[in-house]
C-alpha cells in the first residue's frame, strides 16, 4: 500500500485529508490490513451453507394499525435541521 | 437519604409501588449524585432538564394505581439511541447539534412504561471503540482508576450505572460494546440475539452485527430491562419472533463448554486466565458439568469482525453528507461539500474504518476479504450449531486484560485485540453476558474482570439463569 492509495480510497470516500493524516493512515491502515490478511490463510468450503434466511416481505401498503406501525415523526424538526433551505424544501447545490 | 450503591432496579419498584420514597426523590437522588461525579468521570454528556418533570409524571401514574416494571426508573440513555425532540450525536462532531425528529422504538417502549430518562451518555464516536477514547467529546474515566478508561464504546452508560448515576442503561453492542466495558467496571452487560431487540431508532454502525444492550448492576435487573424492550417490531424488519429459533429449556445440569485453547491462549494476561479458571472451578463445584471443547476457526474470529464490521460502517456512514442535517461545510461544488463535511466531522477511528471498508469492498479486493470473510462466518456458525449440540452454553473471558490506562493504546490494533472474546458472539447473531468474576490489584487500586456466557441463538433465558448462579456462588 502507498500514499497513492490512501488517496484514491479518501476520494471514494469523499474524504478531505491533510497530507500529514495521509501518512499517520497510511501506517494504521498497513497494520490493520497485515493483520486481518491472516484469513486468506483459513481453509473453508466454497460451497455456501443451507441458509437460514426468513422471507420478511410484506403487501406494498401504507402501515397502518396500531403505534407500532405508524411511527409519529416530526417533519418540523426534520426542516429545521435542513443546512440550506428555500420556501421549505431542502437547497442543494447544482448537480449537472 | 436513599442508599444509591445498595438499590437495585427490582427493589426500587417496590418501594416506589409502597411509597417508601416517590419517583421524584430518587430522580433527585441521582441528580446529586451525577452532579458530584460526572465532572470527572464524564459519563454523561448531557444530562436533561426535565428529569424532575419526568419523575413528577411518573409518581402521578404510580399515585392512580399503575405499576410497570420501569416505572419511575432513572435510566441512562447512549448517545446513538433516539429520543424524539432531544439531541443525540453519536458522539461524532457531524451530528453535535442534531435532534432526533422520532422515537426509537426501544424508547417509546420505556416510554409507555413511565421511565425517567436522565441524559445521554458518552461513547466512541458512532460507537467505534473500546475505551470512548474515539469520543469527539473527551474520554469517559473508569470509577475504580480514574487514570484508566472506562472501556467502551458504551463506556458512558456503563460508569453511570457503576458509580450510581443511573439504575440502569442501555447500550449498543457491534463486537462488545456493552460487554467490556460492563468488565472492565464491574458490573452485567447483556447483548442478546441478533434481531431479540429492535433497532428502529439506532445509530447503524454494523448492521449485521449490531445489537441493543442492556446494563444493570446485577442480573435481574439487566432481565427486567431486556424484558421491557425486547420484541418484533414491524419497522425493524431483522427483528426476530418467539417462533424464530427452536424454544431452549433449561434444565437442572447445565453443560458449559470451555474452549480451554482460545480461552487461556496467547495475548491473555496471567491474571485473567487465573480468575476464569478459579471461576470455572466454582461452577464445577456448583454442579455444572464442565466440557473441554475445540472451536475451529474461532481465533479467525477477530480478523473476520475486522473486515465485515468496516465493510458495513463504510455503507452506513455514506450517509453523512452534510446535505440534510449535521455539519455542513460549503466547498465550491457539491463534490466539494461532501469531503469538507466529512473531513472536518468525522473523527481519526471513523475515517481509519470507512477507509478500511471502502478496501476491503474495492473490486480487486472484494473476493480476498469481504468474500473470504462471509465464507468463514458461515463456517463458525456451522461449527458453533454443532457445539451447542454437546453443550448449552459456552464460558470466556470478557477481555483479556483489565482496562487499559488512559491513552497507552495509541496504535489502533492493538486496542482492537481487546475484542478478541467479545466479537464472535456478533459475528454469529448469537445472545452473551458479562458478569462480574472479581478484581486484581494493581498500583493499589482493585481492578475488575469479567466472564462471558454465550448460548444458543434464543436462548437467553439460559443466560439469565447462570448468571444469577455465578452472582450467589462468584465469592465462595
Amino acid at each position: 500500500m502507498d500514499i497513492r492509495a490512501v488517496e484514491n480510497l479518501a476520494e471514494l470516500a469523499r474524504i478531505e485529508l491533510s497530507e500529514e493524516e495521509k501518512k499517520s493512515l497510511l501506517k494504521d491502515m498497513e497494520g490493520i490490513l497485515g493483520y486481518i490478511k491472516q484469513i486468506k490463510e483459513v481453509k473453508v468450503d466454497e460451497v455456501a451453507p443451507a441458509q437460514d434466511l426468513i422471507n420478511v416481505w410484506r403487501e406494498d401498503l401504507p402501515a397502518s394499525g396500531g403505534p407500532e406501525k405508524s411511527r409519529e415523526f416530526s417533519p418540523e424538526l426534520i426542516k429545521e435541521q435542513f443546512p440550506d433551505s428555500q420556501d421549505g424544501f431542502l437547497k442543494v447545490k447544482k448537480i449537472l | 437519604m436513599i442508599d444509591l450503591a445498595a438499590l437495585t432496579i427490582a427493589e426500587a419498584r417496590k418501594k416506589l409501588d409502597g411509597k417508601v420514597f416517590s419517583a421524584v426523590d430518587l430522580a433527585q437522588a441521582y441528580l446529586t449524585e451525577i452532579e458530584k461525579k460526572n465532572k470527572e468521570l464524564n459519563a454523561y454528556l448531557e444530562v436533561y432538564d426535565d428529569v424532575l418533570e419526568q419523575a413528577k409524571a411518573a409518581d402521578e401514574m404510580i399515585a392512580k394505581g399503575e405499576s410497570h416494571p420501569l416505572l419511575g426508573i432513572p435510566l441512562a440513555i447512549k448517545d446513538v439511541i433516539l429520543i424524539k425532540d432531544r439531541k443525540v450525536s453519536a458522539a461524532s462532531k457531524i451530528l453535535e447539534n442534531y435532534k432526533a425528529s422520532y422515537d426509537a422504538t426501544v424508547i417509546l417502549k420505556l416510554k409507555k412504561q413511565g421511565v425517567v430518562f436522565l441524559g445521554r451518555t458518552n461513547t466512541d464516536e458512532f460507537a467505534m471503540g473500546g475505551s470512548t477514547e474515539n469520543s469527539a467529546f473527551g474520554v469517559t474515566k473508569n470509577p475504580h482508576d480514574t487514570s484508566r478508561v472506562s472501556g467502551g464504546s458504551s463506556g458512558g452508560s456503563v460508569v453511570a450505572v457503576a458509580s450510581n448515576m443511573a439504575l440502569g442503561a442501555l447500550g449498543s453492542d457491534t463486537g462488545g460494546s456493552v460487554r467490556e466495558p460492563a468488565a472492565f467496571c464491574g458490573i452485567v452487560g447483556f447483548k442478546p440475539t441478533y434481531g431479540r431487540v429492535s433497532r428502529y431508532g439506532l445509530i447503524a454502525m454494523g448492521s449485521s452485527l449490531d445489537c441493543i444492550g442492556e446494563i444493570a448492576k446485577n442480573v435481574r435487573d439487566a432481565e427486567i430491562i431486556y424484558n421491557a424492550v425486547k420484541g418484533r417490531d414491524d419497522l425493524d424488519s431483522t427483528t426476530i419472533s418467539d417462533e424464530t429459533y427452536p424454544k431452549v429449556f433449561s434444565k437442572d445440569k447445565l453443560v458449559i463448554g470451555i474452549p480451554y485453547d482460545f480461552a487461556l491462549g496467547e495475548g491473555v494476561s496471567p491474571e485473567v486466565r487465573e480468575n476464569f479458571k478459579q471461576a470455572v472451578e466454582k461452577l464445577k463445584k456448583f454442579g455444572f458439568k464442565i466440557k473441554d471443547i475445540s472451536l475451529k476457526n474461532v481465533d479467525m474470529s477477530l480478523a473476520v469482525y475486522y473486515i465485515i464490521m468496516p465493510a458495513e460502517v463504510s455503507t452506513n456512514l455514506a450517509r453523512f453528507d452534510g446535505v440534510r442535517y449535521g455539519l455542513h461545510k460549503d466547498g465550491k461544488n457539491l463534490f466539494d461539500d461532501y469531503k469538507l463535511t466529512k473531513g472536518a466531522g468525522f473523527g481519526k477511528e471513523v475515517r481509519r474504518r470507512i477507509l478500511i471498508g471502502t478496501y476491503v469492498l474495492s473490486a480487486g479486493y472484494y473476493d480476498a476479504y469481504y468474500g473470504k470473510a462471509q465464507l468463514i462466518r458461515d463456517a463458525l456458525k456451522e461449527e458453533f450449531n454443532k457445539t451447542f449440540n454437546k453443550v448449552d452454553l459456552i464460558a470466556t473471558p470478557t477481555t483479556p486484560d483489565t482496562a487499559w490506562k488512559i491513552g497507552e493504546k495509541s496504535d489502533p490494533l492493538s486496542a482492537y485485540l481487546a475484542d478478541i472474546f467479545t466479537v464472535t458472539a456478533n459475528i454469529l447473531g448469537i445472545p452473551a453476558i458479562s458478569l462480574p468474576s472479581g478484581f486484581i490489584e494493581t498500583e493499589d487500586k482493585k481492578l475488575p474482570l469479567g466472564i462471558q456466557f454465550m448460548a444458543p441463538h434464543g436462548a437467553e433465558d439460559l443466560l439469565f439463569d447462570v448468571g444469577k448462579v455465578f452472582e450467589a456462588i462468584k465469592d465462595n
